[in-house]
């Protein structure tokens, strides 16, 4: 393919991640080769042998996209974070754990020393009699030994560098970021600096086919397995929990198409501080009963509230953390 | 602390004389204020509601540019009107004024001078903080429908009806009974003046039917209620009564003619002491003067095979038992509430014996023996037809009770020392009235007691234990006997007698949980409707423009009945000739963009005032409706909804400014 203009030049890196958002890019199948046609991929830790010291020896402002998964767990992150903030014309934070925190920021829910002990002591897969716990720095026979050291707090991208955009998701549509990528390619207007891209401005029940009425009325809740989902009536009426009433859409709903409930992975809309506590007060709405028995009945029936409703959301929440 | 560069705050601080510069060092709080950011002028006064404070505001407003006010002070139920007023007047928006409440909730409450100046620092700078991110609003104007509606056809609504009629207005009085009177048409004499009860109150009746301005809708309930202050749209329900009301005389003709020579069935107008037919006349004043059937006992109704020779003896062809309850819609501007009581039942408090023993009555019954025109012209006798020779009036039935109801009754006292004298007058018999406390509160009343004093009436003070027909001598045998701490002399004694009268109390009526959804307003613990505030909103409800009279606010006499049904009226006519309400803008709206349609907010609403468009597929929220409650903003998972005063940005910068020095 003729080229006009030079390649621009994209990075792929992973903080406290998965994996699940570099195979989201992967899973753009032939896709890729268009990508490849406009942009070079100068760093991609899960694909290409690219060192950090190569990196680092780049120009600053040289990689045109850099798309960011995973969220700041320990210096290692925090570290490339800035190297590539500063390499990077456009900054993305790509994926929940980058926008939000994700699933890793669960751990905010404990102190460092709480996931240690459980990871380095309790763990019923560990053999570890001496209760060893990693340290950062360490003199072995064969020298000073460094590993990352590991924070007491996870972190957004956002709260470590400047980030110039967020598409969320658990991992994001692999459309969607072929979308986003085609509209820098063909220098649509760049939307404004802190946006979400990629994604809708509307909750997920706009999207939704199910059929919703003004009669919520839950009872109590259930696990999908407890009951038999009749396919056609909007989950939460239904006493599944579904966080699509206070979840971003543009995934194109497919966890209720698949007849599972939304677990919330696209973050809150614009001007939404706080995720948890927004899906919480919807769904404690749709809560039927007058007496604080009943309703505490029905309450005690969520499995993991804070788990479920903070989900992807504790560390750019408001809460943020627990407080230990 | 946020900052909104356009913003220049002018900060007031009031002493309110002693209340609030006693505990709080105001002048600290003054100088404190005035290096906040966006502060431009900052002062303390000594009393910034008054004239001079408000003009001070005035001024500075002009000389400092001023475009936001706050000033520390009272609460705002007292005096936010007061300075929104000289905000507006300073050509400043009103609603970019702020109040913060530092008497009430720093100055009143605590002890340590030091500690109230820095709440009333933390509680100043969250003010300032917040009403920089004001937005201007304005007040809207909605026209007041002229017309009422009154609900209860007793005494309270007889008045207000009359009240508002005579006002020049239009009045719809609703009443569920075939006739309008209420509990004051079955007494005999009131107290404390003994006027005669239907003598008072028949002209009023009258005067209601015939008043041109008052639709009387008898036999009639509401079945639902929508819209708001100065808007009502009212549905009634008219029961059938199988006559055509527009052609009966009142001639009764139908009832001699009944296919039941006797009348059988236990008359309710009278307690059940005497019997009617089916086609029936509540009494003989009532009004409207129509008859009605009874479709439960009628003949024609349970078999079809009935002559229907009432229908026959009616030569003005009034019948029509083929009527179905009507549903009639009206369009009014205020509603008044007068749905009145129930009397406490007496066969909840069985050791007092009602139903068990015959000669037990309830104090309603005995006002329907003492009455001329009752089951036995007033003719006092027994169910045995004898005549009582002693009466035991037990007082507080079903009052100051921790086992029924804990509240006075407030009137039982008195109607016992007035049935202590009616009694006494036609039976001659010993009469001993059971109290606890005697409580005559009220013009004359105090001056009755010593009335009946003088008349030979015994009087044991203390809480009846338990009437029975156990006698333990000769003497008690063939007799109730009433057993009672008598607590003057300290010991219990044992009065047996042939009558004993309970003088039941007054409950909220057994309708009210209902009607109070009906209208949408609240009940205290109690279950009587609540008033706006206690003492100085008695008559108004937390709903605008429904207003509340007589006993379902709380047991009352007549006489406050009939007051409190004129402050009801007179509320009405004020709203009525104000010709339009003003609404507060601190209203919820939808941003029909980011709506999604789940319909979480629509029960959720308290005042119903968010409907769902299904064409758009969106929810909207009528702002004349919306009390600014915040329910829906809260439940909005899409954020899509924003109240007006209570925006997100407004809300957290006034945490963030209670919380950050």
């Amino acid at each position: 393919m003729a080229q006009d203009k030079p390649k621009l030049k994209l990075a792929v890196y992973w903080g406290a991640a998965c994996g699940g958002c570099c195979v989201s890019v992967l899973d753009v199948h032939e896709k890729l080769l268009d990508i490849l046609a406009h942009a070079d991929l100068v760093f991609w830790p899960i694909a290409l042998d690219i060192k950090y010291q190569d990196v680092e020896q780049m120009p600053d402002q040289s990689i045109d996209i850099t798309l960011f998964n995973g969220a700041v767990r320990n210096s290692e992150n925090e570290h490339m974070a800035h190297v590539l903030r500063r390499k990077s014309r456009i900054l993305v934070a790509y994926g929940s754990c980058a926008y939000l925190g994700g699933i890793p920021g669960l751990a905010n829910f404990y102190t460092k020393e709480e996931v240690f002990r459980r990871v380095y002591e309790e763990s019923e897969s560990l053999d570890n009699p001496q209760k060893i716990h990693p340290l950062p720095e360490n003199e072995v026979t064969e020298g000073h030994l460094h590993i990352p050291s590991f924070y007491n707090d996870v972190l957004t991208l956002a709260q470590v560098v400047d980030v110039d955009y967020f598409i969320p998701g658990c991992p994001p549509q692999s459309e969607r970021l072929v979308e986003v990528f085609m509209d820098i390619v063909n220098g649509s207007d760049l939307p404004l600096k802190g946006s979400v891209i990629g994604a809708s401005s509307k909750v997920q029940c706009d999207e939704c086919k199910r059929k919703k009425s003004d009669k919520k009325g839950i009872t109590r809740f259930y696990r999908p397995w407890e009951v038999t989902d009749d396919g056609m009536t909007c989950l939460n009426e239904q006493g599944i929990l579904c966080m699509g009433p206070a979840t971003r859409a543009g995934c194109g709903v497919r966890c209720v198409e698949g007849n599972a409930p939304c677990r919330g992975c696209y973050g809150p809309l614009d001007g939404i501080g706080d995720a948890g506590t927004r899906i919480l007060s919807a769904i404690a709405s749709m809560l039927d009963g007058k007496e604080p028995e009943e309703i505490n009945r029905a309450i005690d029936s969520i499995v993991d509230p804070a788990g479920t409703f903070y989900r992807f959301s504790l560390p750019g929440s408001k809460l943020r953390r627990k407080v230990s | 602390m946020p900052i909104n560069d356009e913003a220049r705050v002018g900060f007031y601080i009031c002493h309110c004389g002693h209340n609030i510069a006693n505990m709080v060092d105001v002048t600290s709080v003054a100088e404190y204020a005035a290096k906040l950011p966006n502060v431009v002028l900052s002062r303390d006064y000594k009393y910034m509601c008054s004239d001079p404070g408000q003009e001070m505001i005035l001024k500075d407003a002009e000389v400092f540019k001023l475009n936001r006010i706050v000033v520390a002070s009272c609460s705002p139920l007292l005096h936010e009107n007061t300075f929104r007023n000289a905000t507006a007047k300073a050509g400043i928006n009103q609603f970019y004024f702020q109040m913060v409440n530092i008497r009430e909730n720093a100055s009143w409450v605590h002890e340590d001078k030091e500690l109230a100046t820095v709440k009333a620092k933390d509680l100043v700078r969250a003010a300032i903080s917040r009403v920089v991110f004001h937005k201007a609003l304005e007040k809207k104007k909605v026209p007041v429908n002229p017309d009422v509606l009154i609900v209860g056809g007793g005494i309270s609504g007889i008045s207000a009806a009359l009240n508002i009629a005579n006002a020049g207005k239009k009045v719809y009085l609703v009443e569920k009974d075939p006739t309008i009177g209420g509990y004051m048409a079955k007494f005999d004499k009131t107290f404390p003046t003994l006027d005669c009860a239907a003598c008072i109150l028949t002209p009023k009746m009258s005067a209601v039917l015939k008043h041109p301005g008052i639709t009387l809708m008898s036999y009639s309930e509401v079945a639902a209620v929508e819209g708001y202050v100065g808007n009502y749209q009212v549905k009634v329900t008219r029961k059938p009564r199988y006559i055509i009301e527009e052609k009966c005389v009142g001639c009764f003709a139908c009832i001699d003619a009944c296919i039941f020579k006797e009348a059988k069935f236990s008359d309710e107008f009278n307690e059940g002491l005497s019997k009617r037919k089916p086609v029936y006349i509540p009494f003989p004043q009532a009004t409207p003067q129509v008859v009605l059937i009874d479709d439960k006992t009628c003949i024609h109704f349970k078999t079809g095979k009935c002559p229907q020779s009432c229908a026959k003896a009616c030569d003005r062809n009034a019948f029509d038992f083929d009527q179905k309850p009507v549903t009639q819609e009206l369009e009014v501007g205020t509603i008044l509430l007068c749905t009145g009581f129930q009397p406490f039942d007496a066969a909840r408090a069985p050791y007092y014996g009602y139903g068990r023993y015959p000669n037990v009555y309830t104090s309603l019954e005995v006002e329907r023996l003492v009455n001329a025109s009752g089951p036995t012209g007033g003719n006092v006798v027994l169910r045995d037809k004898t005549r009582p020779k002693s009466i035991g009036i037990i007082h507080c039935v079903g009052s100051r009770d921790e086992k029924t109801n804990k509240w006075c009754s407030r009137v039982c006292c008195m109607y016992s020392l007035k049935l202590a004298h009616l009694l006494k007058e036609h039976t001659d018999a010993e009469i001993y009235n059971f109290y606890i406390d005697m409580r005559t509160p009220g013009k004359g009343y105090e001056e009755f007691y010593d009335k009946l004093l003088n008349e030979g009436v015994h009087f044991i003070r203390g809480r009846v234990a338990e009437v029975s027909d156990w006698a333990i001598n000769e003497h008690e045998k063939g007799k109730l006997v009433i057993r009672a701490e008598d607590t003057l002399i300290g010991m219990v004694r044992r009065i047996p007698v042939d009558m004993v009268v309970l003088a039941v109390g007054i409950e909220p009526g057994k309708d009210a949980q209902d009607i109070r959804r009906v209208f949408n307003i609240s009940c205290s613990n109690e279950g009587f409707f609540l008033e706006r505030h206690p003492k100085l909103a008695p008559v108004e409800t937390f709903t605008d423009g429904i207003f509340i009279a007589g006993a379902c606010q709380g047991p009352k006499d007549i006489p406050d009945s009939v007051a409190q049904a004129g402050a009801a009226a007179a509320q009405a006519l004020a709203l009525i000739d104000s010709g339009f309400v003003e609404l507060e803008p601190n209203t919820a709206f939808i941003n029909e963009e980011l709506c999604c349609g789940c319909q979480v907010c629509i029960n959720l609403c308290p005042y119903h005032a968010i409907t769902f468009d299904e064409t758009k597929s969106v929810s909207h929220i009528n702002e004349a409706i919306c009390k600014g409650c915040g329910t829906c903003v809260a439940a909005c998972g899409s954020g899509a909804i924003t109240q007006n005063l209570f925006e997100d940005q407004q809300i957290l910068s006034e945490i963030y400014g209670l919380l950050v020095e």
